[in-house]
Parts: C-alpha cells; structure tokens; sequence
C-alpha cells in the first residue's frame, strides 16, 4: 500500500473492550490524555469471553477495517476464566480467517489491564497503523462474492 | 417502538472544547426512535439532572442516551435520574464522549464525528433496551475470616464486636500468625506477644468468634450475601473437647527430632506439639509425619499419659459447610526462598540468618532463650553484617520488584536492639535506601545512627564467604565513598523480602478474586477502594494485599470489618440484573453453558415446552440469577443463540456493530 | 448384509426394539437412503452397502422421541457422532441397541462418475461385507468395471479407524482404507499465499446455492433451532434481505462445531456442489490438535470440549 493513500485513509476499527480491565485501561488513557486515532471506537462488553465471533464477521461484513478484542490479562479476569475462553476461541477463530486468506492482521487480542493506560494507546496507535498498511478490507466483506 | 432522549453532556470545557456539542445533539434527532436531544453544561448536576426529568415528562421519553464521561463515573448518576423521572434504571446508555474522544483528540471535525458515531451506537443499544428489574437476595449474618493473623485477629474482633457471628478458618495449630513470631515491634520496642496474646485471648473468648485452627477453606460457592464455604478441619489427633492443655504429653512424646515451624527451623518439638507456649487454642496437634504410633503403630506414650482422654488416633479429616454473607481474605505472607541468592551463603552457613530468625533468637522463648548466639558453635558473634533488599526492589526477574516495606524499621530495630544488649558487638547494615515514612520512623531510624552508632553502609552486598574459621567475609560496596569494602563478620543477617503466603492463589481461584503478578491480592481500586476485592463480598486484609507493617495491617484490618459490617447490616442485597438467561424453545440442553460457567449458575430442567404446538419435555438449561454475574461465558458457547445476556444481549451488540461500521 | 437383516428382524421379533434405523435401497443402485423401519416386513428394502454413506446417528435424536427402542446400525465412523450427541444430551443411550456394523469404506459415486461413466442401471460388488475389490457396472452403454478401492469417498482414504467407540453388538468385519494424510490437504492450503488460499475459497464457496444440506446432514448441527433460523442474532432473514448470513455462513458453522466435529465428512458427501466443505471444520481440528493436545470429538463421553476448557499456558491469539 503506497504511503500516501494511508495518509487518507481512515479505517473503521471496532474495539471491544472489557468492562473491568480494558474499558478501565481506557478511560485511564483518556484521563491521561494518552492520544490513539479516531478510527478506533469502543464497544462495551462484560468481558472478552461475551465477543461471539459473529460480532466479528459482522463487523467485517458491514465494512470494518479491522477488529481487535481487549480483556483481562490471563489469570486476571474478572469472572476468573473468561479470558481463558475468549483466548481459545480467537485463536481458533484468526487462524482459520488467516486460513481462508483474510489477513490476520485485521484482528488482534490484546490484553490491557486498568491500570495499563500506556498500553492501551500504543496497542490502538499500533492496530491502527497496522489496518492502514493492510488498506481497505475487501475480502472479508463477501467471502462469496456473489451479489 | 422506543421513544429516546439524548442528552449531550459539555463537561464544561472538558467535552465541548473539542466536540462541537450542538452538531452531535442535532445529529441524533435523524437517528431512528429519537424524539429528543439537546446539550447541557454539566448533565449530572442537580439541574442537568433536572432537565432530563423535564424531557421525559414533556416528551414521554422511554429510554436515555446521555453523551457524557466514562459509564463508570456516572452510569449510576444517570440511572438513579432515570428512575427519579420513572424510566426504568436499565434503559439508559451512555456515550462515552469524554475519555474515549474529548480528551484523547484534538482535531474539533475528528472528535465530533467520532462523538456522533459513539451516540449512534449507544442510540441503537438503546432501542434494543429493555427494561431490567434487579432481584432482591438476602444477608447470611456471618462473616469467614481467612487467616489467623493479626490482620484476621483484628478483622474478626471489630466484625464480633458489632455483633456479628465471625469464623476465623486458620491453617496451623493456632492463631496468631507472624506476629506471634516476632520478639519487640518497632517503633516502641514493646514485646509482640505482650500486645498480641491478650488480642488471641479476647478472639478465643469471644461469644461471636469461632476459631477453626488446623482448618483449610476447601470449597467456595455462592455469591456476595450468600457464600456456602467448606472447611476442612485437619484431622489433630487430639479431642479439643477433652484436652486440658496441660503439656505432658509433649513432655513425654518420644519422637523430639521434627523441626519447630514456629521457630523457622531452629529448634526441635515433638511430634505432639503445640507451636508455642501461648498458643491459642491451647490443644496440641499430632504431626502424622512424625508420630511413632501414627506411622507404625506402636509407642502411644501420649495416650497413656493424657490424664483427660483427650488423644484419639482414629480422628480423620473433617469437612464442615457453613453459610456467610462476607468472607474477609487475610492469609498473610511468607519469607521468600533464598535459593537464588546463594550469594549470601544462606544455605551454606548456619551463621546467615534471615530476619525472622534472627527475631526467633532475640526472643526469650526461641531457640537459645533469647541469647545472641550464633547457630553453628552457640559463640556469641562480635560482628554482625545485616543485607537489606534480599530479594526486594530486583530488577531483574531473580527476586521481586517490590519494596517489601517493612525491613528498613526491623533492621533498624535490630540493630537497635542489639547494640542496646551487646555494646561491644559492632553492627554494620548494607542498604540501598532507607525506607522510613510513617509517624516516629524516621526518629527511630536515626536514633540507631546516632545513639547506638550502627554503621549503615549505602551500597549492595556481592557475596558472603564462609571462612574456614567459622568467620564470614562480606564484600560489598559503599557507594557514597567509593569503594570496595569488606567485613569480616560472624553473623549475617539477610533482610529476605516478603510474598505472599503461597496459599492465596488456590484460594483468589476459588473465590474468583484476582491477584496481581506477585500474587498479592488485587483490591476493587487502588485507591478509593483498597479494601474490597473487585469480587463482590469478598473483603482484603493485610499483607495478603500489599506488603504492611502492623499498625498499616491493624487499621486495614479495622477497614475490611467495618465494610463487612456495612455489608452485614443490610437485610437484603440487590442484584445485578444484567444476567444470563435461555430461551427455553432454542435450547438444546447441551450442557456446554454450564462447562464454561464459572459460577455453577447453570443448571437443567426437564421441563415441558410448547414449541409451537409440540408439546415435549425437554432438557432445558436455567440459570440462577442469583449466582449469575454476568460475564456471558455461556452466550458464546451456546451454538443455538439460546443463552443471551440482560443488558449485553447479542442483538444490542450487534446493533452497535452495525451503527459503528455504518 | 442378509446376516444384518436377519439379526434385525430377530431383534424386532424378540421385541429388543420397536423399530429399526437403517438404510434403504433407492432408484438406482447407489443412492441408498436413511430410513426408519417400523415394521419387519419394511425390512425388504433393507439394504447395507458402499452406498450407505449416511450416517445414521442424527437420526437418533427423532428416534428417541418414539416409543420405545431404536436399532440403530452404525459403521465405525458413525459411532464417533452418536458419542458425541450422548454428550450433548441430544439422545439417550437406552433409547437405542446400536449394532456396529463392519466397513470397508464407502463409495463416491460422483468418482464413478467422473470415470466417464454415465447411464448406470446397476452396480454390482458394492457389499460391504465381501472381500471383493471389484465394482461391476451396468450401463445402458455397456458394462464396465472399477476397483471398489478407487471409488471410496475422500473422507474413507483418512478413515479414522475401524474400531466402533460404542455397541452394542457387531457384525461385519471392517476393511483398513487409508490412503491418505487427513491433514494433508489442509497443509497444502496453509502454503498457499493469502491471495491464492482466499481465491480457492471464494471459488468454492461461490458455489453454494445455501440449500442447506451440509447443515442438515451434519450430526454437531443438531440445534432445534440453528441461529440462522432465528431472530437471535440478526442473522436470519427471509428472502436474504440482510447478506450477513449468505456472506459468513460456512466460517459461523464451522466455528459453532468446532471442537464437536468428528469429521465424519457428511456436510462434503451430501453437497451436490461437491463444495470440499470438511476443509473447514479439518481446520479446526488440526488446529486443536496441535495447540490443545490431541482431541477426537466422540471418542468418549467424558472428555471436556477444547473450546470449553482451557489451560493457563495457552497459545495467545494470532500468534501460532
């Protein structure tokens, strides 16, 4: 992807974020006005372990760049296995999208406690730079391409 | 079809410097079931909250958007002004305008468009809403205190003196925890057992304490209001009942060679054994490990001395279930492993000593009876190195990265202590910094300088050499001259760094509390809320939080009953109402919910469903709202979309989803 | 197979079970079909063979809502999915007598086909429990003949075992047909290049005319209600007015039976696109295998789900 076209480019990224970990880490971010782009916008979830990677593909399907999921560090969760679970099924869930050719860089879990504000703003400043190289998502959008 | 209000939040300056406020509230009027929107200074004020009573009257508002600061401000705010103007709690959403926009960009255009997309999501949410009533649960009267501690000392009596029934489940023979270890405490000197025996004294006599001693927590179930705990009571071999305390089965107990834990390994006690002298419950226990008859079946000295009856070699561990409406974790710490620190010559010299041995042989009743005497030939050392930091402050991942806190006061106290008793003894302490806040520490500090001359070195320790004489030679550094140094010492004393006791993460595990990466509990926050676990109803106190000294440890300790007395004191509780539930016509009955749940809140029912018209009795899974928190696990798990969760339903997500990548 | 067919009758007559589940013979002489047989008499159309590719156990779950108890015949492969719908307590085991019927694979009849084979009347040698590796077919040009072993379905040529995980009797003996890597095929896609694997799958799946046969055919597709059937999650939709199912169907299926798939490669068998649908869900079992220990859902009752388990050490998300 040619550097300039990045420039102009703004991606739609969604973020979901546990509620007692990440969501925490980023309202610390905010508080400490630790800057991330725009294109990132967050969904709340109860925990990493509620994101049904339906959410995902859907996400795909109605035109995000790029999905990245945010929780407890493992052995941190609030519920104590969340994570646990949601970690299984992302990495089941990426491998198989890298499988099918969608580059798997169009998703990321990150593990962002409340107190990791810094975190937070680098792993949304580093996503979003990553989807900017990766451009436009075309693939995932129709996986049949048939309309 | 909803009828929503927006409300667009300008936190002064804080939101409407860089979103444009009245763009965002006009926007929202095109967004599908909003009647009304409008922006206010400060929409959680008094008169913003006001406002929003006013819309939903004139307006007939059935759900609330406000675009404010974090949810976790002012959810709540904005839930009880829901309620006040008779919308229900739940049908609120909050855009997060402030931490996740205002404050993070610059650009005015950016932040307002960013401001109006997040107010769309929560828009969308909001018109999936529906209202959510929270359940009532009740109070059990009685709180588990774990650990026998000061800090658990402490907690029960301030909880048993507002009136409420208290179990201290401790895992040795008796309370009294680490203090009971330690010979004078700092910064007045005064001898530990002299303030902490009456303390275990009031515990056993107190009519609301029960005191489980040689007793482990097993099993936790329940939820805050309402924990159902296992208690196993290690089987003493000794009927608390009949015993009268009165020792001469120790006396007489043949098998002498076990190592006393309570003098850390410096002195010998028999296989029947009550730790220490004042050990409350005053009732030996049998170290199966160590008794004859135990282990073969002969001796039985013990038995035929007890003139009460009391030993019972047939007794089997014993597990007791009881209700609690908090549980208080107060385990305590440990001494770390000195394995990698070799350096010192911990395991090669009886003469290097960590600091709580060094207290067990100040103390009067340790091991040389209170005379300053080295371990390997009983001479009394003329030179004594102590090492600070063994352990603490490490930057690589060898030891831990944490001050342990209270080692700069009990060298000092030491060392005190020791030029006080044994003015010919020269005291030199290695140190990286000295540590002294707290009211009379730093006093304390320098009176060891300046009164008793204690030779405080700024510099670190490279190694410790045992010398064929029996002597110890010390190199180290001193970093404010300069220069290598190296003492010839006959004793060394290794200020080891504290952890916590190794128990607490089984325990963070059945109590779904979390523990940080040093194990150390992790408190609901830092700072405004450092007492409470994130878990509901499960209370920290002590150094299983943080490393503490005792007067920091009593006054949590005092902090943790006073919130579980808050929490005993209410009759009923109520519920989070954002909890999972099964539609009992998609689901299968599959079970793989209740594999994932980690609350054992999902359960199944045969039970007789109408599937439009077929009537047929199926396996239905139910969850118990009660025991439900709501992590939503069991949503994802469900293939048939038959388990959905109460305010984060699949539906609202995804309309987000939607309303974001519009 | 007339020493199945007599064991079955005996069965009903004894009144072991009511009825029994088996497979009968079609139109032509390869398209046996799963059926019920409520009554000994039915049995004449009772038929075992390389044709009987169905597996049977899903049918289990209807069969447990009739009185009493089922026969229910099942190759070795079968017996993995009847485990795993005990598990998920879909079935109930005293519902059925299972009889582990013998296998030496079964056919592929679109490979027969693609010999250049066409107008079959009948097919003779395709016994499961001879020992004769020669398929004689009748055409209404001519006959020709195949070696039974160069017909079998893909899924046979990785035949996972010829062992039955759960019987009640057997009869039969069972033939080893592998020939083939089962995850050789997936290890190929994984060398492809991001470009090439999405264009290979874009070019299957563009084929897919949503009859939803694999689903209906697969035994972890057993939902009473399958989500794309309700308003659950905004996934279903009549006449596809929203494409988020049309578009992610086949990831969301594979996904929602992963870790309870037995690959016994019903969703490719019963694709009339011929769509190599088993490629998903042998993803998924390749996967699990290498990061979570070996699994072989159906294998046994007991044996925890990988996706609803975990350990602390797992691997973390993109990152294998």
């Amino acid at each position: 992807m040619p550097m300039n076209s990045t420039e102009s480019f703004a991606p739609k990224i969604v973020a979901f974020c546990c509620n007692w970990c990440s969501y925490a880490g980023a309202d610390l971010a905010g508080s400490s006005r630790l800057a991330y782009p725009a294109d990132v916008k967050i969904i709340k979830v109860p925990c990493s372990c509620r994101v049904n990677p339906m959410f995902i593909l859907r996400a795909f399907e109605k035109g995000a760049d790029g999905v990245i999921i945010c929780g407890c560090h493992p052995g941190d969760c609030h519920y104590s296995t969340g994570n646990y679970y949601a970690r299984r099924r992302m990495t089941l869930l990426f491998s198989m999208l890298e499988y099918i050719g969608i580059e798997k860089d169009r998703v990321r879990v990150e593990w962002v406690s409340a107190a990791e504000a810094v975190k937070f703003s680098e792993t949304m400043n580093s996503f979003v730079l990553q989807i900017k190289n990766l451009g436009e998502n075309v693939r995932l959008g129709d996986l049949r391409c048939k309309s | 079809m909803q009828r929503i209000g927006v409300f667009v939040c300008h936190c002064g300056s804080n939101i409407a410097a860089t979103v444009d406020v009245k763009r965002v509230a006009l926007a929202m009027l095109s967004e599908n079931g909003v009647v009304f929107a409008d922006d206010y200074q400060y929409m959680c004020s008094e008169s913003g909250q006001l406002k929003i009573a006013q819309a939903v009257k004139e307006h007939n508002l059935t759900g609330l958007v406000i675009c404010s600061c974090s949810p976790r401000m002012h959810e709540a705010t904005f839930r009880k002004a829901a309620e006040k103007a008779g919308i229900n709690p739940y049908m609120v959403e909050i855009a997060n305008i402030r931490e996740q926009c205002s404050w993070i960009h610059k650009d005015i255009e950016q932040a307002t468009q960013k401001a109006i997309i997040l107010a769309r999501a929560a828009v969308a949410k909001v018109n999936l809403n529906s209202p959510l009533i929270a359940g009532k649960s009740p109070v059990k009267k009685r709180a588990l205190v774990i650990g026998g501690g000061i800090a658990g000392i402490q907690t029960a009596l301030d909880i048993a003196d507002a009136g409420f029934e208290v179990d201290i489940v401790e895992k040795t023979p008796s309370i009294g925890g680490k203090m009971s270890q330690l010979d004078k405490t700092f910064p007045t000197l005064d001898c530990s057992a002299c303030i902490l025996t009456p303390k275990m004294v009031d515990c056993a006599a107190h009519e609301k304490i029960t005191i489980f001693t040689y007793s482990e927590v097993e099993n936790v179930s329940g939820f805050v209001g309402n924990f159902t705990v296992d208690i196993k009571k290690k089987a003493r071999y000794v009927d608390s009942a009949k015993c009268t305390g009165c020792g001469l089965c120790q006396e007489k107990c043949p098998s002498k060679k076990a190592l006393s834990e309570f003098n850390c390994g410096l002195s010998n006690r028999s296989a029947i054994y009550t730790p220490f002298a004042q050990a409350v419950p005053n009732v030996p226990v049998i170290d199966p490990l160590q008794c004859i008859k135990l282990k073969t079946g002969k001796c039985g000295l013990c038995e035929k001395v007890c003139a009460a009856n009391a030993i019972d070699y047939t007794q089997k561990d014993e597990i007791i279930t009881r209700e609690y409406g908090a549980i208080v974790v107060a385990t305590g710490f440990d001494v770390i492993n000195l394995d990698n620190y070799d350096e010192y010559a911990y395991s090669q010299s009886k003469d290097v000593i960590t600091s709580l041995e060094l207290e067990r042989i100040m103390n009067a009743a340790g091991p040389t009876k209170g005379h300053l005497e080295r371990m390997s030939d009983g001479k009394a050392p003329k030179n004594i190195v102590f090492v600070q930091c063994v352990g603490s402050r490490c930057a690589d991942n060898k030891g831990k990265s944490y001050c342990s806190k209270i080692c700069c006061m009990y060298t000092a106290k030491h060392a005190m202590l020791i030029r006080d008793k044994y003015p010919d003894v020269n005291v030199s302490v290695f140190y990286i910094d000295v540590r002294t806040p707290g009211k009379n520490f730093d006093e304390f500090y320098r009176r060891a300088v300046e009164e008793y001359g204690v030779n405080y070195i700024k510099g670190q320790v490279g190694k410790v050499t045992p010398e064929p004489d029996g002597s110890l030679t010390v190199h180290g550094v001193d970093l404010i001259d300069g220069r290598q140094v190296k003492i010839s010492a006959d004793m060394v004393v290794l200020a080891a760094a504290i952890e916590p006791n190794a128990s607490v993460r089984q325990l963070a595990t059945q109590l779904t509390a979390s523990i940080d990466t040093n194990n150390f509990l992790t408190e609901a926050h830092p700072k405004l809320r450092p007492v409470e676990s994130p878990t509901a109803g499960v209370f920290l106190s002590g150094v299983c939080q943080g490393p503490k000294d005792i007067p920091e440890t009593v006054s949590q300790a005092g902090a943790a009953a006073a919130k579980v007395i808050g929490l005993l004191a209410k009759n009923e509780l109520t519920t989070n109402p954002c909890t999972a539930h099964s539609d009992e016509l998609l689901c299968n009955g599959c079970s793989a919910c209740a594999n994932v749940c980690p609350y054992g809140a999902i359960s199944y029912q045969d039970k007789e469903v109408n599937d439009h018209g077929i009537r047929e009795t199926r396996r239905i899974a139910m969850v118990n709202t009660a025991l439900c928190q709501g992590c939503g696990a069991c949503t994802v798990t469900c293939p048939s979309g038959a388990m959905d969760l109460n305010g984060f339903s699949n539906k609202q997500i995804i309309a987000e989803v939607d309303a974001i990548c519009r | 197979m007339q020493e199945l067919k007599n064991r079955i009758k005996q069965l009903m007559e004894e009144n072991v079970a009511q009825r029994a589940l088996g497979w009968k013979k079609g139109e032509f002489g390869y398209d046996a079909q799963a059926a019920f047989f409520e009554s000994t008499d039915e049995l004449d159309d009772f038929v075992y063979n390389g044709f009987c590719g169905a597996n049977l156990s899903k049918y289990m779950i209807e069969a447990c809502k009739k009185e009493g108890r089922t026969i229910i015949c099942l190759k070795p492969c079968d017996t993995y999915s009847f485990n795993q719908l005990l598990k998920e307590h879909r079935i109930q085991r005293e519902k059925a007598y299972i009889i582990g019927v013998g296998c030496k694979g079964t056919l592929d009849i679109s490979k027969i086909k693609a010999n250049g084979i066409e107008g079959i009347v009948d097919i003779e040698g395709a016994d499961m429990f001879s020992s004769e590796n020669l398929l004689k077919i009748k055409t209404v040009y001519g006959d020709h003949e195949l070696a039974y072993s160069d017909a079998l379905l893909e899924r046979c040529n990785c035949c996972k075992g010829k062992e039955h995980m759960i019987f009640d009797e057997i009869i039969g003996e069972s033939a080893d047909t592998v020939s083939a890597d089962r995850f050789e095929q997936i290890e190929k896609i994984e060398q492809l290049t991001s470009i090439e694997k999405f264009e290979f799958f874009r070019n299957e799946l563009s084929k897919c005319i949503r009859c939803n046969a694999c689903r209906n055919a697969c035994p972890a597709c057993n939902c009473r209600k399958c989500v794309f059937d309700s308003d659950k999650f905004d996934s279903a939709q009549k006449a596809n007015s929203d494409s988020f199912e049309e578009k992610m169907f086949h990831i969301i299926r594979a996904f929602h039976v992963a870790g309870r798939c037995t690959d016994c490669g019903e969703c490719s068998r019963v694709c009339p696109q011929n769509i190599p649908l088993h490629l998903f869900n042998r993803k998924f079992i390749k996967d699990i295998n290498m990061l979570y220990g070996d699994f072989s859902a159906g294998s046994n009752c007991e044996e925890n789900c990988p996706l609803t388990s975990y350990s602390f050490d797992d691997a973390e998300p993109g990152k294998i």
